[in-house]
């Protein structure tokens, strides 16, 4: 059996950025991935950010494949045919330091891989893991869909995407619910560069993303996202599994349903569908953190939960995630002591970051609009009111129109109901 | 535009032995929700009304996990395929 001191089991931001920081703790590092080559099997929006990525590859925007930095950001909800938005714009995020790129997965992970492959970490790529391996209750390497296939290591993360086989296997993770995962389609529509940025008012390069509440998702949890590539938009929608069963909801119609609202679909006009793509989403929360640690194994990634839906983050906190774990194995095998009290310090370090404070601090979102599904169908439609009453103008005097609007905001929303909502997003958001 | 045109846009190295099973096809006769047949991204399910059960297209499968998550009955067994096979994104 072939021994390693990390064996990283997933080729995506979390694991490659394990393995970096393994490797450059001096540790004999591989990374295990089941695609071709790191980035076939990998999906996400797409907005990649500065500040986490620059911490596991210092100054990476002058050689990765990256598509267009972001330097504006819209809100957008959606009520029928009407549209009620919000954005920033700063065009000093087109340049050093950034804030956020949009990336397609297949090039940059793949870029990032090569990057491992430069700080020393070995790539087998076309290989499932199946399972940890044990010798009574201490890990000590894992198995292989390969024959003769395992391979033995002193410290395992664990960075297997959402669906989290092995951490469940290991009895660090609970099996996925429909009411903890989004399930996401996407499709990277191309368009010529200058029509992109005609349509989101672009300087050459620059890019922008847009978010899509309310019938977006036709009022279910969830969040449909438009993203400027440099010859493409990213545009996919996602919804919590469990309304989306219970509405009898196909993820092919809520895609189609969102393309063909008037404000989209004059977005995308006469760009062709490239590829079609889906992907689940881990928004259980703080609450549905698994054990993040066992003797010799941490747990990173999708695969440990880490990710902020609110502020559409997570590739960053992937990528944190997996740089402290690398630390932390190089760590403890240096002290050879690779005991469940020193991958402990993998998460006390979390702790203290914002991977996990952001988490803990939304830690009562996910149950605020489970149990609110009218959030996202009432407010929409209060909003786009207001503000079509408001911005009408006709014979009706201001006052009377102000008036107006406070009645139909008390028609849709009770007093009490109106309460119950601040409180609760004050609860759940602030 | 319907989803068979755009499933035609993904690329597969399909392998020969399928990662998905029906766990006891008994349960899909006895309960009519059949939410495989909607929830799968990629409509890998089918209700086959002749043969009264589900048909599985594995080989069209985008390894979203969904379906398996979301059998109300726990009735799908599903694996990721072998190493190297199954979905290739070009985009991601």
């Amino acid at each position: 059996m072939k021994n390693f001191d990390v064996i990283v089991v997933g080729g995506g931001p979390a694991g490659l950025s394990a393995a970096i920081s393994a490797a450059q703790g001096g540790m004999k590092t591989v990374v295990i991935e089941r695609g071709d080559y790191p980035g076939t099997k990998n999906v996400m929006g797409g907005i990649l950010y500065t500040n986490a990525t620059n911490m596991v590859v210092p100054e990476f925007w002058k050689e990765a494949p990256l598509e267009r930095p972001i330097i504006e950001q819209r809100i957008a909800m959606l009520s029928g045919d009407q549209t009620i938005m919000a954005g920033y714009r700063d065009p000093a995020w087109a340049a050093e330091p950034y804030n956020a790129h949009s990336v397609l997965r297949v090039p940059f992970d793949r870029w990032l891989a090569k990057q491992a492959i430069k700080a020393g970490v070995m790539i087998i790529t076309e290989t499932l893991v199946i399972d940890l391996l044990y010798e009574g209750d201490t890990v000590v390497g894992v198995r292989t869909g390969r024959d003769e296939g395992d391979l033995g290591a002193k410290v395992v993360i664990l960075a297997e995407g959402v669906n989290n086989f092995i951490a469940v296997k290991a009895g660090l993770a609970k099996p996925l619910k429909p009411d903890i995962v989004a399930v996401t389609v996407k499709e990277v529509i191309a368009l010529p560069k200058e029509t992109i940025e005609d349509r989101f008012c672009l300087e050459e390069g620059q890019g922008a993303t847009i978010e899509l509440y309310g019938d977006s998702t036709a009022g279910m949890m969830g969040v449909g996202f438009i993203y400027t590539n440099k010859e493409s938009i990213s545009l996919g929608v996602g919804a919590i599994l469990e309304p989306l069963i219970r509405n009898h909801w196909t993820p092919n119609d809520l895609i189609e349903n969102m393309k063909s609202k008037p404000y989209v679909k004059r977005l995308i006009q006469g760009g062709e569908t490239k590829e079609y793509l889906a992907h689940l989403i881990p928004e259980g929360g703080y609450n549905h953190v698994p054990k993040l640690y066992r003797q010799g194994v941490m747990v990173v990634g999708d695969t440990a939960m880490l990710l902020n839906s609110l502020n559409r983050e997570g590739s960053n906190l992937a990528m944190i995630s997996g740089k402290i774990a690398g630390e932390v194995a190089a760590q403890s095998i240096q002290k050879g002591d690779i005991s469940e009290k020193a991958m402990a310090v993998y998460e006390t370090r979390l702790l203290d970051s914002f991977v996990l404070k952001d988490l803990y601090h939304y830690r009562h979102m996910g149950e605020f609009f489970e149990k609110n599904p009218h959030l996202l169908t009432t407010y929409p439609k209060i909003f786009s009111q207001a503000a079509k009453m408001y911005l009408t103008a006709d014979e009706t005097p201001k006052k009377q129109r102000q008036k107006e609007i406070i009645k139909m905001i008390f028609e849709n929303r009770s007093k009490i109901g109106l309460l119950k909502d601040i409180k609760g997003a004050w609860r759940g958001l602030l | 535009m319907k989803l068979d045109d755009k499933l035609f846009l993904v690329r597969f190295n399909t392998d020969k032995l399928s990662h998905i099973k029906i766990i006891d096809p008994q349960v899909c006769l006895e309960n009519d929700d059949r939410t495989c047949t909607r929830i799968c991204p990629s409509h890998v399910y089918h209700w086959d009304e002749e043969e009264k059960r589900i048909t599985i297209g594995y080989e069209g499968c985008v390894e979203c996990g969904t379906c398996r998550i979301g059998c109300p009955h726990g009735n799908i067994e599903w694996h990721y395929p072998r190493g190297g096979f199954g979905v290739s994104w070009k985009n991601g």
